[in-house]
């Protein structure tokens, strides 16, 4: 019986770390696994090194704000690049306290991904060598992608609310 | 090619007396003439316009026909200041020390919507328009503006150039409309 | 006369090394973009580098979360405005991939043609700036010309040059008109001939040898565990292109090599992007020969604007009309990403919908953000002018940079 992508990197993941899987799925073609936070830095570790998933390639790291179920996650996109496959892997954070290891001991190329995340969504990254904001200006007391902020610029008076929509 | 030579225009003999071996005229004419032909500007290229500048110095849209053969990167030398693209807050304070290095007489020239007014990117990162910080003296809008638009902004500076007075940038009036900019 | 004190006696040895550091501002002539370096020297040597960015950061992806997607096309121009098309093509992709449009072949094989026209656009800034930077003005003017006319094609296609906004959900607003073909055929004709005198000028000219050989080096191991793509990545020997890897839109169907370096250097960066610009020209050639007839755009009402003609006298498509334009369309919840090659690498675009008309989260996979933090290892031991011809030979674009 042939084995999908997804079950091939679940049956790999429920070797060691059984517990820490809470739900994985197929979306659009893309094997997901939503995973708690405690040992997200080993078991991406044990997926780089595994022979039989071998994800060696770390795509793109981001944070996604859920207000409603006041959780931020981080994702992470990992990729086989001899085989093709890939895989993404969400944790969820809690919005009071979103902190979770990071992930420049294992791939030094998420180390400003990493600083992106926390600029934009707060999420603090314990041992990451240089966590500062890297895109807003140093001063920036709040963080701006989290969906309780607006957009635009509020020192601006001239556009008229009605017409642009603001 | 009897056309060609007769497409040539030499700049224009200003109004002046004229007699057997002089001609006499205001000094600030001869200033300006002089000035407007010789502009030197500083680039300060950020983003997508930048590259439509890169497209007007090129040999199709040639701006050095209009004196700006050589760009000066350094404020000192420059006399056109030309903000091309997005002004961050982050870049603000950069521009306007830029700015105040200049010396006297400058002329800022806004190329583009987003160095005029923000742009299409009116978000909290972005400084609404460079006139908050430095005064502007032509603004050229389009996103991005055609190379043509460029090379009209920088005519319309010539002519502001061109009939400038000597006095204006001692004068009190000038130094008040600093002075609302926070610059002494 | 006896002398009994060595040379190294008059030799002025401080107890502590001291450094100079050495800003290489915001502000760049050669304008390659915005961002800082603040370099610590120790004489003409490089020990290490310090890289601020952010100084053009105009918040794409909290803009995205507030714009219905036909809204969000002009802003992924603005990321890499050297190859807009690509972006624009990227970012429809993306969409279609939510929604589950099927494209016809000719439209995946006329979104090649203006993808390979867009990523030679990029490589000639490139490669014209590696020239200017080494002194080499001359390669920038030929270029340059070129560059123009790749605009006029542009032009034709869809009305702008630089910030080109092409194309719709689904295909293409109109279909290349008679000219475009005519205009795609001269630029073919022509730009080969001033490729080759580039080419002649600088690939095996001592001088720009010597500069850029062995300047900025970066091993594949080191390049892969930074995350490279694209052809600093290809220069560093890995054969990765996401063109290949994972074909799109029909790229299978063409036959093309990848050009890979050797060491990393800016001499191998320069030259896999030569080499890319000629495989892009047999890439359109073959495109132009293959194409077939067909629809300009997928069968997708609710997506795809309909004809003014028709909006005036049908009913139907004025509601849709209205309901595109106003975005009141229904869209499936979900989570994609695709990606495409950009001309820095792997440009990819994560979408989470949550079935309302706009984005719940718009994430950019960009290139350039994620090699440039190998900067400081890649400079680190090297003088100060190789430093600026690694930068400028890793094509970082500021928008890109900070999105």
């Amino acid at each position: 019986m042939e084995v999908t992508d997804l079950e091939k990197i679940v049956s790999v993941l429920k070797e060691k770390y059984e517990e820490d899987i809470l739900y994985a799925e197929m979306l659009y073609d893309f094997p997901t696994v939503s995973l708690k936070k405690e040992k997200i830095v080993e078991i991406i570790q044990y997926l780089r090194d595994n022979s039989e998933t071998k994800f060696e390639f770390l795509t793109t790291l981001c944070g996604i704000h859920y207000p409603e179920l006041n959780q931020i996650a981080v994702m992470y996109q990992l990729h086989n690049m001899m085989t093709g496959k890939r895989v993404r892997l969400k944790t969820y954070l809690p919005i009071e306290l979103p902190t979770v290891t990071s992930l420049t001991s294992v791939f030094p190329g998420a180390n400003w991904m990493e600083r992106e995340t926390y600029d934009f969504f707060g999420v603090i990254f314990e041992g990451h060598p240089n966590l500062k904001r890297i895109l807003n200006v140093d001063e920036m007391i709040i963080f701006p992608l989290r969906k309780e902020y607006p957009l635009e610029d509020q020192v601006r008076e001239d556009k008229n609310d009605a017409m642009f929509g603001r | 090619m009897s056309t060609l030579t007769e497409d040539i225009r030499m700049a224009d003999r200003p109004e002046g007396l004229e007699g057997q071996g002089f001609f006499a005229t205001k000094l600030q004419t001869v200033v300006g003439l002089a000035r407007k032909n010789s502009i030197w500007p500083l680039p300060f290229a950020t983003s997508c316009c930048g590259i439509e500048f890169m497209a007007t110095m090129g040999a199709h849209y040639d701006l050095a026909r209009f004196g700006s053969e050589r760009l000066s990167f350094s404020p000192r030398q420059a006399d056109l200041l030309m903000v091309m693209g997005t002004i961050a807050k982050k870049m603000g304070p950069v521009l306007r020390q830029v700015y105040e290095q200049m010396a006297e007489p400058r002329w800022v020239l806004s190329v583009g919507a987003c160095a005029s007014s923000g742009g299409i990117f009116d978000t909290y990162s972005v400084l609404q328009g460079i006139d908050r910080i430095i005064p502007v003296d032509v603004y050229v809008p389009g996103c991005p503006p055609r190379p043509e638009q460029i090379i009209d902004g920088v005519i319309k500076i010539q002519r502001l150039v061109e009939t400038e007075s000597l006095r204006r940038r001692d004068s009190p009036e000038y130094k008040a409309m600093l002075n609302t900019y926070g610059i002494e | 006369m006896e002398v009994n004190h060595t040379i190294e006696d008059h030799i002025y040895q401080p107890e502590e090394k001291r450094y100079s550091y050495l800003n290489l501002g915001p502000t760049h002539p050669a304008t390659h973009g915005i961002f800082q370096n603040v370099l610590k020297m120790d004489g003409e040597i490089i020990v290490e580098a310090t890289s601020t960015i952010g100084y053009i950061h105009r918040a794409f992806e909290k803009l995205a979360e507030r714009r219905p997607f036909y809204q969000i096309t002009p802003i992924t121009d603005r990321m890499n405005y050297c190859s807009s098309p690509i972006n624009n093509i990227g970012w429809h992709m993306t969409v279609e991939k939510l929604l589950g449009i099927e494209i016809p072949k000719r439209v995946q094989y006329l979104r090649v043609i203006v993808m390979e026209l867009a990523r030679i656009a990029d490589h000639i800034i490139c490669n014209a700036v590696i020239g200017v930077d080494t002194g080499a003005l001359t390669g920038f003017v030929y270029m340059f010309q070129q560059r123009e006319e790749i605009y006029e094609i542009y032009e034709h296609i869809c009305g702008a040059r630089l910030t080109s906004n092409v194309g719709r959900i689904g295909g293409f607003e109109r279909d290349f008109t008679p000219r475009t073909w005519e205009k795609i055929d001269t630029f073919l004709n022509n730009f080969p001939t001033v490729l080759k005198e580039f080419e002649s000028l600088l690939s095996r000219n001592r001088i720009f040898m010597d500069r850029t050989v062995g300047c900025g080096p970066i091993t594949a191991e080191k390049a892969l565990s930074y995350s490279f793509t694209g052809p600093n990545l290809r220069a560093a020997g890995v054969d990765y292109d996401v063109r290949v890897a994972m074909p799109y839109s029909s790229y299978d169907d063409f036959d093309f090599q990848i050009p890979v370096g050797k060491n990393g250097d800016t001499y191998d960066r320069f030259m896999v992007r030569q080499e890319e610009m000629w495989q892009s020209l047999s890439i359109i050639k073959q495109a132009i020969a293959k194409i077939p007839e067909g629809p300009f755009h997928a069968n997708v009402p609710e997506f795809y604007l309909p004809p003014k003609e028709e909006v005036y006298n049908n009913m139907e498509a004025l509601i849709y009309h209205f309901k595109i334009v106003m975005g009141e369309t229904d869209v499936p919840k979900g989570e994609v990403y695709h990606c495409v090659e950009g001309g820095n690498g792997e440009l990819g675009f994560y979408l989470i919908s949550d079935g309302g008309r706009q984005p719940f989260r718009l994430h950019f996979r960009r290139p350039c953000f994620i090699y440039y933090q190998a900067f400081p290892e890649m400079v680190k031991g090297s003088m100060l002018s190789d430093a600026i011809l690694t930068m400028s030979s890793m094509n970082v674009i500021a928008g890109e940079l900070d999105s």
